[in-house]
């Protein structure tokens, strides 16, 4: 008896500890074996990354507002933040799809039709490179990802290490106004990406210290903080004219330093307002209003 | 006017005009940075230069006018719109005029159209443009069967038009991104920071002419409180009054939505609490109103721009933390 429980029991173990092994790495196996092929993006900053790290194949449908790049023109369109077609959405069979966090509603009824869902939210300008790699792990693309990520990082290092030496200007970023008029105007506040990108770039906010991503700026609240720099985003482009009018506009406030040295400048490309793989060229358009010298 | 009359207009007026001015003289001096008011006030520093008196004269004077300006228009609105139909929960939006207002601008806003006019800027052309043209849908329902204007009507048009044209601009949101529908989200909320005089320019005089209007409308109203038959049979020219009365208090509430958005509470509190003060004869409660919704507004926007500074809170949305409570206090207390 004690030489057979002897002999049993490390067999045991063994074929136990094998079977766990089969078994833990079976499923993992079938993951990595089988990428989801067929991704739906309702967001454009992560549509924009899946392009970028090269699933361009894989996506089969995308939110109603993604126009970067070109080719997601010719996808089927299912929605986007508030109204997400779930019967659209199910009717691409997508095996991804890619959601923001907020969407609650959706999400319950994708898991109810158990199809995975890849979870995204706006944050700071890290959030960026950080979801494009977790993204890229999620879809089988890891090394791609890694390599966008890490020219992204690189590009806004490079910005920051050309800015290093200069003396920052004191900034307003500005992104929405009512058009002809200085009201309702939207300035960026202390965080997210925008402010990140702006301090990449080699300015500060005027307004940091609010602790929000966006405030509504009064013009008394411009006129006392005396910003050095007036940079007004916009995401669609403007003609030559347009822009002639936006900075006129601004004149209202002389005793600003920014519109005295004249120094108000409109950026009207989609690049500075998605907060996705093209964020580094935005930040060096931010970069080059707020320092030409080292941009020529 | 019977000298008795005249001297408690007068009175009224001297008493209500003090606070209006005292608030408007005040509300420029207070804000969410302190301002050094010898130095705004030193002509030897040029404009351009002097941070003061930008702030004073660019930021905070032509905000409180509007205020002021914005205020008085919408309580005598209020006041208007009550003796017209007849009814104590009118309110100056109450025909359709500010959804009428709020759909020219969504569109505007939503649409990101861009045309000017009278130094006018693109977003209150297109609220005035959409007051008036629900004014004229609703004025046209409402003699569409009468000889005159009939109130039944007029309030049952007004209603559903308020309706339709929500659900419009509900159509018109869909197609708005994010940050346009925050925008017009945020314009519904009312905003007072006009940040030039030229708004004012143009919206002004359309409110004071109607304002003329008012003042002969104070005693028909007085007399159509009788009911449209009562006051017929003292010699009043009925359909008249109510015709002059819905389009001059339209034309006064579409000037003043398309300057700082539809400010909710000013033209139903104001006018109930001028009532309880100087009782009901409309040739004192509509100047009263006026100087009280002026001094009440121009208050109201001295507390969205320091309670929570830098933010600012929308102005609308305190007329309507005050109004909201203080209304209901009203109801309770009479009955």
């Amino acid at each position: 008896m004690v030489t057979r429980q002897k002999i049993m029991t490390p067999q045991a173990l063994l074929v136990l500890s094998v079977l766990g092994l089969v078994l833990a790495w079976l499923p993992l196996r079938a993951n990595m074996q089988a990428p989801p092929q067929r991704i739906v993006s309702l967001i454009p900053a992560v549509t924009e990354m899946l392009f970028a790290v090269g699933a361009d194949s894989q996506v089969v449908g995308v939110g109603s507002f993604d126009h970067y790049p070109p080719a997601v023109e010719n996808l089927p369109r299912v929605g986007a933040l508030l109204d997400p077609d779930l019967e659209r959405i199910l009717a691409l069979r997508p095996d991804l799809v890619v959601v923001y966090r907020t969407q609650a509603d959706l999400k319950q009824q994708l898991a109810r039709s158990k199809i995975p869902i890849f979870e995204y939210a706006h944050a700071g300008l890290p959030d960026i490179t950080r979801t494009m790699r977790q993204l890229g792990i999620a879809i089988g693309r890891a090394p791609e990802a890694e390599k966008v990520a890490g020219g992204i990082e690189r590009a806004l290092d490079g910005i920051r290490k050309r800015v290093a030496e200069r003396p920052r200007p004191r900034v307003l970023v500005v992104f929405g106004r009512e058009s002809g008029a200085l009201r309702g105007i939207y300035a960026s506040g202390g965080v997210g990406f925008i402010n990140d990108m702006l301090t990449i770039a080699g300015g500060t906010n005027v307004i940091a210290q609010v602790n929000r991503e966006s405030i509504q700026a009064t013009t008394e609240l411009i006129l006392a903080r005396r910003p050095d720099v007036i940079l007004e985003l916009r995401g669609t482009s403007a003609t030559a004219q347009e822009i002639a009018t936006m900075r006129a506009d601004w004149n209202a406030l002389k005793s600003v330093p920014a519109v005295a040295n004249d120094r108000v400048h409109i950026i009207a490309d989609e690049r500075v307002v998605v907060p996705g793989p093209r964020v580094a060229e935005g930040t060096a358009l931010l970069a080059g209003a707020l320092h030409p010298q080292a941009f020529r | 006017m019977t000298s008795g009359i005249r001297r408690r207009v007068m009175l009224t007026v001297g008493a209500f005009g003090a606070v209006a001015a005292a608030a408007i003289a005040l509300a420029p001096l207070v804000g969410s940075t302190p301002v050094d008011l010898r130095r705004a006030l030193d002509r030897s520093i040029p404009f351009d230069q002097n941070v003061d008196a930008q702030i004073l004269f660019v930021a905070r004077l032509p905000r409180t006018l509007a205020g002021a300006v914005v205020g008085a228009a919408l309580a005598s609105a209020g006041v208007v719109f009550q003796g017209l139909l007849r009814n104590p929960l009118a309110t100056p939006f109450t025909l359709g005029v500010s959804a009428g207002a709020a759909l020219g601008a969504m569109l505007a806003i939503t649409f990101n159209w861009s045309f000017a006019a009278f130094g006018i800027s693109t977003v209150p052309m297109a609220s005035f443009a959409g007051s008036l043209g629900a004014v004229l849908i609703v004025y046209a329902l409402a003699r569409a069967r009468h000889s005159g204007l009939s109130t039944d009507v007029l309030l049952l048009a007004g209603v559903t038009m308020n309706a339709f044209f929500s659900a419009l601009i509900l159509f018109v949101q869909y197609f708005a991104d994010f940050a346009e529908t925050y925008r017009t989200l945020r314009w519904l909320m009312g905003d007072l920071d006009v940040s030039s005089y030229e708004p004012l320019i143009t919206a002004t005089p359309l409110i004071l002419a109607a304002f003329v209007v008012f003042a002969w409308l104070a005693r028909p109203l007085n007399v159509l409180s009788l009911g449209p038959d009562g006051a017929a049979s003292r010699g009043v020219d009925v359909a008249r009054v109510q015709r002059s009365a819905f389009l001059s208090g339209s034309v006064v509430t579409g000037a003043a939505v398309s300057v700082a958005g539809p400010i909710g509470f000013v033209g139903i509190i104001i006018p109930h609490l001028v009532r309880l003060m100087v009782g009901p004869d409309h040739r004192v409660v509509l100047p009263a109103s006026a100087l009280f919704g002026a001094a009440f507004l121009v208050g109201c926007d001295v507390l969205s721009r320091t309670l929570m500074s830098p933010i600012e809170l929308p102005v609308g949305v305190i007329t309507a933390l005050i109004g909201g409570p203080f209304f209901l206090w009203l109801l309770v207390r009479k009955s």
